[in-house]
């Protein structure tokens, strides 16, 4: 195998590795040139889809590529995703439809096609996988990938087969990725974030505390809003600080995450790339268009939620023990609920009948926003479901929806119905998702 | 209200009351107990709405009246004071605290008046039946495992309690399960009992009932009508609500086709489910029986830790079956079984197993088989 130069090498557009120190490629003449010291010693990727939603679609709507776009869902939802010219007009995930509309009023609102994105999500990760099988899935567009040891089976080291993978992402799905190369997690996802869209950035193991020391603490993973700001009331604001400051006192002053903050102040960490990370949940909600408050408004919702997280629980082969509703009132109170079963559930059967036992006791004439259901305390189907011995309907009921599964499957989502969802129109469909 | 007391007395007592008290409430009354003195005994009730507990112990009444205080703090009081010494309860003048005095020991409770207690009514009984405190033991004892904690079938939550026609002989049957195992226990019904209707005792009371009838030969009274009960031991009276609810037709998930006979010697194929079931840490974990040939052979495969397995003698003479059960099904089942054996009737892998005591033909056992 040749290897060039780590200092010269290679283009990110035609993968030519280089030979001189030249600015652009000596054989395409792009300016795209990927060079550094540790450049083919890195295997730890982090790798994440670019505006996904948005630029799936504009891949499958030639006419609003130019054009901005937001993700999201009915007059009282939020954005989900905005593509790159949307969010240069100010537009950010997670705001209010209207404020988004307000930043930028000529752009193309498109409800999302979860079912859409999860296809293409799931061919991404497929492709993912061909690489490596240390493939950690973090949500539908993104992943940790461990290329350690895979040198010999590509023929060319970790950096050179993500360029080929980022190359075969744009020419065969028409999308874009930005890929984060370092030897930990940790680093790794900061490097993804360095240059989006279409980055490529390499954090090596010699520079990551002088990488580290300028940036602000909130950029340590784990460190949220409330952690920060009692960082702050401390003094500490940049990750510098943390570096200079002994590991018991850090301890001492902040437990558990004081070991945490002096390790990953130095760039160590040493979580591995899990394949079978556990999730935590799958959930899924609803904000309505009209605040709702009769259980025979609510249970259809409820019922399309239900569907849709154990289609996800299906599909991504789990089973989950606890259930949780929840709920927002009018006035922007949140309600969750949990119930723990007996044993873990993947059908939307039980998760629904579960979900609508606690929702009947919160129905009390108050009106609500929003709704949503999911299921924590996640682990392997093997166990899932098992045979009742009072609720003898129970199996027939499972049954009945693994027939349904099928036809769904074959014919499209709306292909069979029950009686709660059918007919009800969008009622019935939550106009928007997040999880 | 003032009165003097044995420390042994007061303790035993509260500790058969303060249990009922929630450690968490949001009507603070409900974290009190109810004292009361009068003639020469002290009275103290505890409640949680659902279930009250009710004793009496005998003491010196200096002054007659009744007060509330918390109840595990007092007990926490009681229980720390010497062995032997004498305590006494006093209300204060103002009648909002009530001091705890033994030997050089003096406390200071707050407390909620006696009027604002919450009184369980029990309205009228429609049966009443006495029976052996070991009777009403044995039932529970046999049953409550299977008890439900899913709180979506609430009405498996408790043990079903009703009588009914077998052999020309008139039972009184105590049935409890959670949809993978079953247990049913039955005794001759005692007189008083006939005509009863089915009820379903919470779990709770169930628990606590327990610990009451620990204490062998007593009689205990039972008064019941479709929504309350109430137990009667010596001093101490127990009254609960019943679950609402219905009780789902256990009869028709009891196997009666089941033709495969498995006789295992109970303690050694208990141990042996104990000892490979713990290279699997995770629960709810399958053992799987390898039945056949005069023996069983047991075997727990775990991906994460290994393997284990062991054989033990039994007879068996139908084609060879394997099938897999919840090893802490099994071990909960098989620590029931009072006789040296264990009677298995099987049918095949996924269908319900039937268990049972050769020795006592009064209590049965249904397991759920899982995947294996």
């Amino acid at each position: 195998m040749v290897v060039n130069d780590p200092e010269a090498g290679f283009c990110r557009d035609c993968l030519r590795l280089q030979r001189g120190p030249g600015r652009r490629c000596e054989a395409c003449g792009s300016p795209r040139l990927l060079r550094h010291k540790e450049l083919y010693r890195l295997a730890i990727a982090h790798i994440d889809c670019d505006a996904f939603y948005a630029s799936v679609e504009k891949r499958d709507r030639p006419e609003v590529r130019d054009r901005p776009v937001i993700i999201g869902g009915g007059k009282r939802g939020v954005v989900s995703t905005a593509c790159y010219i949307a969010r240069i007009r100010g537009v950010k995930s997670a705001m209010p439809m209207f404020k988004a509309l307000e930043a930028c009023p000529d752009a193309v609102v498109i409800k999302p096609d979860m079912e859409k994105y999860a296809r293409v999500g799931k061919e991404i990760r497929e492709r993912m996988r061909a690489l490596t099988p240390l493939v950690e899935p973090v949500s539908i567009d993104e992943a940790f990938l461990d290329l350690t040891g895979t040198e010999r089976l590509h023929g060319a080291p970790p950096a050179i087969v993500l360029g080929r993978f980022v190359r075969s992402i744009e020419t065969e799905m028409n999308l874009t990725v930005s890929v984060g190369l370092s030897y930990c997690k940790y680093l790794a996802k900061l490097a993804s974030d360095l240059q989006k869209p279409r980055g490529f950035s390499v954090i090596g193991e010699e520079e990551a505390t002088t990488f580290l020391a300028d940036k602000p603490v909130g950029m340590i993973w784990g460190v949220g809003k409330a952690l920060e700001e009692r960082l702050r009331a401390d003094g500490i604001t940049r990750i510098g600080q943390l570096q200079t400051m002994d590991k018991g006192d850090l301890m001492a002053r902040y437990h558990a995450m004081g070991e945490r903050l002096w390790s990953l102040a130095r760039g160590v960490d040493s979580r591995k790339v899990d394949p079978h990370h556990d999730m935590k949940s799958i959930s899924a909600e609803t904000t309505f268009n009209e605040d709702l408050s009769r259980l025979d408004d609510l249970a259809p919702v409820l019922r399309a939620l239900s569907e849709k997280v154990s289609a996800r629980l299906k599909a991504g082969s789990l089973a989950g023990r606890t259930v949780v509703l929840k709920l927002k009132t009018a006035d922007f109170r949140a309600r969750t609920r949990n119930r723990q079963l007996a044993d873990p559930t993947r059908l939307a059967d039980r998760i629904f009948a579960t979900g609508l036992d606690l929702l009947k006791k919160e129905v009390d004439g108050t009106r609500f926003r929003l709704i949503g259901i999911g299921v924590a305390d996640l682990g392997s189907p093997d166990r899932a479901d098992p045979a009742d011995l009072v609720d003898t309907g129970a199996a027939k009921r499972a049954k009945a929806e693994g027939a349904m599964d099928v036809l769904r499957a074959k014919f499209g989502g709306k292909a069979v119905e029950t009686g709660y969802t059918f007919g009800k129109g969008s009622r019935g469909k939550p106009q928007r998702d997040q999880d | 209200m003032r009165v003097t007391l044995e420390r042994s007395n007061l303790l035993k007592s509260l500790n058969h009351v303060h249990r009922v008290v929630e450690r968490r409430n949001t009507i603070p009354i409900l974290s009190n107990v109810l004292l009361k003195a009068e003639g020469a005994s002290l009275e103290m009730k505890a409640t949680d709405l659902d279930l009250e507990v009710t004793e009496a112990t005998s003491a010196q009444v200096d002054q007659a009246g009744a007060t509330t205080v918390p109840a595990h703090l007092l007990y926490d009081i009681v229980r720390k004071l010497p062995d032997g010494s004498e305590v006494m309860l006093k209300v204060e003048e103002d009648g909002g605290s009530m001091s705890v005095i033994s030997g050089r020991s003096s406390f200071r409770l707050q407390c909620l008046p006696q009027a604002d207690f919450p009184e369980l009514t029990a309205g009228s009984f429609s049966h009443i039946f006495r029976m052996d405190s070991d009777d009403l033991k044995g039932l529970i004892e046999k049953t409550q495992f299977a008890i439900s904690t899913e709180e979506t079938r609430y009405y498996l939550n408790g043990i079903f309690f009703h009588t009914l026609e077998d052999g020309g002989q008139l039972k009184l049957r105590a049935v409890a399960t959670d949809g993978h195992r079953l247990a049913r226990a039955e005794m001759e019904a005692p007189a008083g009992s006939e005509g009863m209707p089915g009820i379903i005792i919470p779990r709770k009371t169930v628990s606590e009932l327990q610990k009451l009838v620990d204490d062998p030969d007593i009689k205990v009274t039972v008064e019941l009508s479709d929504t309350k009960i109430r137990f009667t031991l010596g001093s101490v009276i127990l009254t609960s609500k019943l679950i609402d609810g219905t009780f789902p037709d256990y009869q028709r998930v009891i196997p009666t086709g089941n033709d495969k006979e498995l006789l295992i010697d109970r303690q050694s194929f208990g141990q042996a489910v104990d000892r490979v079931s713990t290279i699997s840490s995770e629960r709810g974990r399958a053992v799987k029986l390898a039945i056949g040939n005069g023996q069983v052979v047991l075997t727990v495969n775990n991906p994460d830790s290994g393997s284990a397995t062991e054989e033990v003698a039994a007879g068996y003479e139908a084609d060879p079956l394997e099938i897999g059960f919840n090893a802490k099904y099994l071990l909960d089942v098989t620590s029931q079984i009072g006789g040296s054996e264990a009677r298995f009737l099987l049918a095949d892998a996924g269908s319900p197993t039937l268990i049972s005591d050769p020795a006592d033909p009064d209590a049965l056992y249904v397991l759920m088989p899982m995947r294996v």
